[in-house]
């Protein structure tokens, strides 16, 4: 395994660098779109997978924080890089809400509480005046990043979004092997007994809610700065059920795996974009299989496959 | 006369409105109470199976020219043992589980099957006949109230008051909530828990194809017809109290009136009032409104 | 970090390649026309597979080629959700080669697309949607709105409504641009008239229980209930209305209604509405030479917006060959010069802003008597001159036009 990132790793940079001056091979614009749900989807297993909290709200966080961007780069006309830490500090603001709300409770509660708050934002914004309700949230000008870089340039602009969720991941595998990603793993597997070691549980839980939120809240602004629009579809509760779709087809139980699930997905919708209707079915199907046979995700389902064919070796690197 | 500066007609027409509404959530929600207290499984498949219900009740009026009335014994039935099927082949596979993996399981045949109607029937949607008898309005006083409503409240109070009797009084009902309590128990006693899960699972979506069939005439018949139904409706059964039959349908009636209620001072907040009310009853009083608390 | 250097020197080889490819004069030598249209959606009926049978019919009576390039048609569906479209209209844009985006039924979806071909400097060319920003703050000079906007429906139906004495009014609007933009249009023009407005009920897009909305319309004692949808919305507004028995004492007055909405209502739901039309199958000769060979292709009659997608895309066509390139701008002077005589309209032209100029046409509902033949479901009542039907420049919020 640690083979494979050493090598790996520099490929996929160098691959992810170079795709801007390709634009035969690949969309730019499409690789950004993946990009905003591989952190949305890395930063929603914060929760799911490293504390074992079922959301079912996360589309508030990534929806509010697009429309809270756009809102200051089209009517507040301020410069992309403080509209997106608007969106970001907004959203991680809900999510430390959500959490002290949510974390009162256990597993489906817990889930039906967040999908309930969800909607009371889905709610705000379809009413609020700014939001153009059903017609979405548009143009939205891209602005410049501090006021010299022109991101109406998709090249410039491609590179903010490689950069943003590069730094993205980065804080998650942070945050996943620090001593507090430990602690909420300790309070995944035996709440009582972690605290009863002294740690304050739910400050954690809401701790981890904040930056959940917060991550995701960054995955829903660079997503409205790239298509100059937020929508009602990013608030939506079909979004906070795309993600755990996304998350639980590449593997919960690693930090980069939901990075898979949601380039599946992403590249399931865009490749087959014109079978209309029989994505969704392939997508059902997918998961179908996934849920029943194949519970570890695709990261997961390949790193037991590899640990169980070479365990020296795994066991040498590790 | 007025009611809060309301037109008492406008008042009174909108809560009878809700009651139809209301009557509609009852039976859903009686199904998807019924299938979490034996199964554990949030069937989130549930408005899914209450869109085949009518697009069956549909295909079997345009294709084999059966009438309204067969049609709402058969698509049911249909319904429940398509529900059947899936429970053997796949829910089965999942029993034990983190409840996570049935309401996720569930999620991949909410897609399947709308993406499969879509595929097969188009999005748009197909008008379906009121049926000949149920045609016409009365005159109730404060408004024209079209016969079929009056039918839906009816007969929606008579499925859910019959299946609280099968629950309640009846043998099979006993069994039911004995392995609801201690399935170990019960199957020790010699009853094949296993065959009652799956009855279950295939009666609960038969109710959820009954009620498709019901709304089919109101509704027009479309794939997305369940889609946004099934939150509301998860919502009212947690409200209610996951697992409290009769507390589930009484409360879909009760929401369906508070959602008629709000169409009167707010209307834009109608659909979005059940969530209000669900997170206030979740943090008051977590075990929804009839449910106990859990160990 | 030896590889990544190499493969960044690989990859800026490339983009030089890529660079000298895209650079050829006629773009990438064919003229592609995107259809964007609801294809599964509440407006199938009124764009979807009949908008793309008008394109490809357009683009075969020109030839099938132009300037000696293939012209290709390409469809998509925007699933009436304008993040969606925007998001196709900019890959078609970006990567697809599209030189003109046509139909464009859902005004929000209108919307979105037209700020990303200004964006783009490519054209458009609107045809199922009403709303006025196209030809206001959203108008570029690649932004051609064609067939029928708010203000003409407005100054159609609800002029007429409001002269029969219709004074008070409750609108039922669907709750996107186009139902707002439509209310508000006809809103004026009953307080120009003395009328009053009582109110508006707002339903989402696709709502098929009108009976709540029905019911506030009722409360409201209003003698009008404007119905500020379209499609399948609006048939399903007029059923329910009937079933709570609301046109008892009061009228209905059908915003814009369609050829389509009229024959799945049946004429004996529909007879006597008003509706404001560009167009109709049974006009003259030529609008039933193009209806029949339509019928034959497509199992139904041609509407408005249908007839306007085939009339602007030869136009679009023809101003094509008249350049003698796709250069944007080029074309879209070229169009801003010519005019349009042909079976959707005679003497039709380009106004700056992007609104084209046509006369529009008031229809009534027949009555089952009256109707000799399948889909024979209109008579005429009135025409509209187009300076009548459409904003007078006066009033544009366009910045193209000068004040």
């Amino acid at each position: 395994m640690a083979l494979v990132y050493r090598i790996g790793l520099p490929l996929l940079i160098a691959a992810l660098i170079a795709v801007p001056f390709v634009p035969q091979l690949i969309y730019p614009i499409f690789l950004m779109k993946v990009m905003c749900f591989v952190l949305f989807a890395c930063a929603f297993n914060l929760l799911l997978g490293h504390a074992g909290i079922v959301s079912f709200g996360h589309a508030a966080f990534f929806g509010s924080s697009a429309y809270i961007t756009g809102y200051a780069l089209r009517d507040l006309g301020l410069t992309t890089e403080v509209a997106i830490l608007a969106g970001v500090l907004f959203s991680a603001t809900l999510g430390a809400l959500f959490g002290a709300l949510a974390i009162r409770r256990q597993g489906i509660y817990l889930a039906m509480i967040t999908l309930a708050l969800a909607q009371l934002v889905y709610f705000s914004f379809l009413q609020a005046p700014f939001t153009g309700a059903e017609d979405g949230m548009q143009p939205i000008p891209r602005g410049k990043l501090f006021g010299l870089i022109d991101l109406n340039d998709d090249t410039n602009l491609y590179f903010l979004v490689l950069v943003c969720t590069g730094g993205g991941l980065w804080l998650i595998n942070r945050i996943v092997h620090s001593p507090f990603g430990q602690i909420l793993r300790a309070i995944r597997e035996h709440e009582p007994r972690t605290r009863s070691l002294g740690y304050a549980v739910e400050r954690y839980k809401v701790t981890a809610f904040a930056l959940s939120a917060g991550l995701s809240g960054l995955a829903g602004s660079l997503k409205c700065v790239v298509f100059r629009l937020a929508s009602l579809t990013d608030v939506h509760w079909h979004m906070s059920g795309d993600v755990i779709l996304m998350t639980v087809l590449g593997g919960m139980n690693s930090v980069f795996g939901p990075a898979i699930g949601a380039i599946i997905i992403s590249a399931l919708r865009h490749y087959f974009d014109a079978l209309g209707a029989w994505v969704t079915i392939m997508v059902g199907l997918v998961f179908i299989f996934c849920v029943l046979v194949f519970r570890r995700g695709v990261l997961g389902e390949l790193s037991h496959y590899l640990a169980v064919r070479h365990p020296a070796k795994e066991q040498k690197n590790a | 006369m007025e009611i809060f500066g309301i037109p008492h007609q406008a008042f009174l027409g909108q809560i009878m409105l809700g009651l139809v509404n209301g009557a509609f959530y009852a039976v859903l929600s009686l199904g998807l109470a019924i299938i979490f207290g034996l199964l554990r499984v949030v069937n989130f498949a549930h408005g899914a199976f209450f869109m085949v219900g009518a697009f069956i009740a549909f295909l079997l009026g345009r294709n084999l020219g059966l009438g309204y009335w067969p049609a709402m014994i058969a698509a049911p039935m249909i319904v429940g043992f398509a529900g059947i099927i899936f429970e053997r082949f796949a829910i089965r596979r999942i029993y034990g589980l983190d409840p996570l993996y049935g309401l996720l399981l569930t999620f991949g045949l909410v897609l399947v099957m709308e993406g499969g109607f879509r595929v097969a029937m188009g999005s748009s949607g197909h008008p379906f006949p009121t049926p000949q008898l149920l045609r016409g309005a009365w005159d109730i006083g404060f408004m024209m109230l079209p016969v079929y409503r009056g039918f839906v409240i009816l007969i929606a109070v008579v499925v859910c008051a019959g299946t609280w009797i099968l629950i309640e009084k009846t043998r099979m009902g006993a069994y039911l909530r004995a392995a609801t309590e201690r399935p170990d128990l019960t199957q020790s006693f010699g009853i094949n828990v296993p065959l009652l899960l799956t009855l279950t699972y295939g009666v609960g979506v038969g109710l959820a194809g009954f009620a498709g069939v019901l709304a089919a005439p109101i509704q027009h018949v479309n794939p997305s017809m369940g889609s946004d139904l099934v939150i509301i409706v998860f919502a009212i059964v947690v409200i209610g109290g996951l697992g409290s039959v009769l507390g589930s349908a009484l409360t879909g009636l009760g929401l369906g009136v508070i959602e008629g209620l709000t169409k009167v001072y707010y209307s834009e907040a109608s659909t979005t009032v059940v969530f209000l009310v669900m997170a206030l009853v979740l943090l008051l009083r977590p075990a929804g409104l009839f449910g106990r608390e859990e160990a | 970090m030896k590889t990544s250097l190499r493969l960044t020197m690989t990859a800026a080889s490339l983009l030089a390649l890529g660079a000298t490819a895209a650079n050829a004069q006629i773009s990438n030598d064919v003229v592609r026309i995107g259809v964007l249209a609801d294809m599964s959606g509440i407006y199938n009926d009124l764009s979807g597979k009949g908008a793309v049978e008008a394109v490809k019919m357009a683009a075969e009576d020109v030839g099938g080629t132009v300037l000696g390039k293939k012209i290709d048609v390409i469809f998509a569906d925007h699933l009436n959700k304008p993040d969606v479209g925007a998001a196709k209209a900019r890959e078609w844009f970006d990567t697809g080669a599209v030189d003109m985006i046509n139909d464009l039924a859902n005004s929000g979806v209108a919307r979105a697309v037209a700020a990303v071909a200004k964006e783009k400097k490519r054209h458009i060319i609107v045809n199922g949607a009403s709303n006025m920003g196209i030809t206001n703050e959203l108008c570029s000079p690649y932004a051609i709105h064609y067939a029928y906007d708010a203000y003409s429906l407005a100054h159609g139906t609800g002029k007429a409504v409001v002269a029969a004495g219709g004074k008070s009014w409750f609108f039922l609007t669907v709750d996107f641009a186009f139902g707002h933009g439509l209310e508000q249009q006809v809103s004026d023009v009953v307080r120009g008239a003395q009328g009053r407005v009582l109110g508006a009920a707002r339903h989402p897009l696709g709502t098929t229980d009108f009976s709540s909305y029905v019911l506030q319309a009722q409360a409201s004692k209003a003698e009008i209930i404007g119905i500020a949808s379209t499609g399948a919305d609006a048939v399903n507004a007029i059923k329910a209305a009937a079933e709570f028995g609301a046109t008892k004492n009061q009228k209905l007055a059908a915003l814009l209604l369609w050829i389509e909405d009229v024959h799945s209502l049946g004429l004996q739901t529909a007879q006597g509405l008003m509706l404001t039309n560009a167009w109709y199958w049974d006009q003259n000769d030529e609008t039933r030479k193009f209806a029949k060979r339509f019928y034959d292709r497509v199992g139904k009659m041609p509407n408005m917006a249908q007839a306007a997608d085939y009339s602007s895309t030869v136009f679009y066509l023809n101003a094509v060959k008249e350049a003698g390139t796709d250069d944007p701008d080029k074309v879209s002077a070229k169009m801003r010069e010519m005019t349009v005589s042909d079976m959707f309209t005679k003497n039709g032209k380009v106004r700056v802003d992007g609104r084209f100029m046509h006369d529009m046409y008031l229809w009534q509902v027949k009555t089952p008597a009256e109707s000799k033949a399948p889909w024979d479901y209109l008579k005429p009542v009135s025409t509209i001159p187009a300076e009548q039907a459409f904003q007078p420049l006066s009033e544009s919020k366009c910045d193209l036009v000068k004040k």
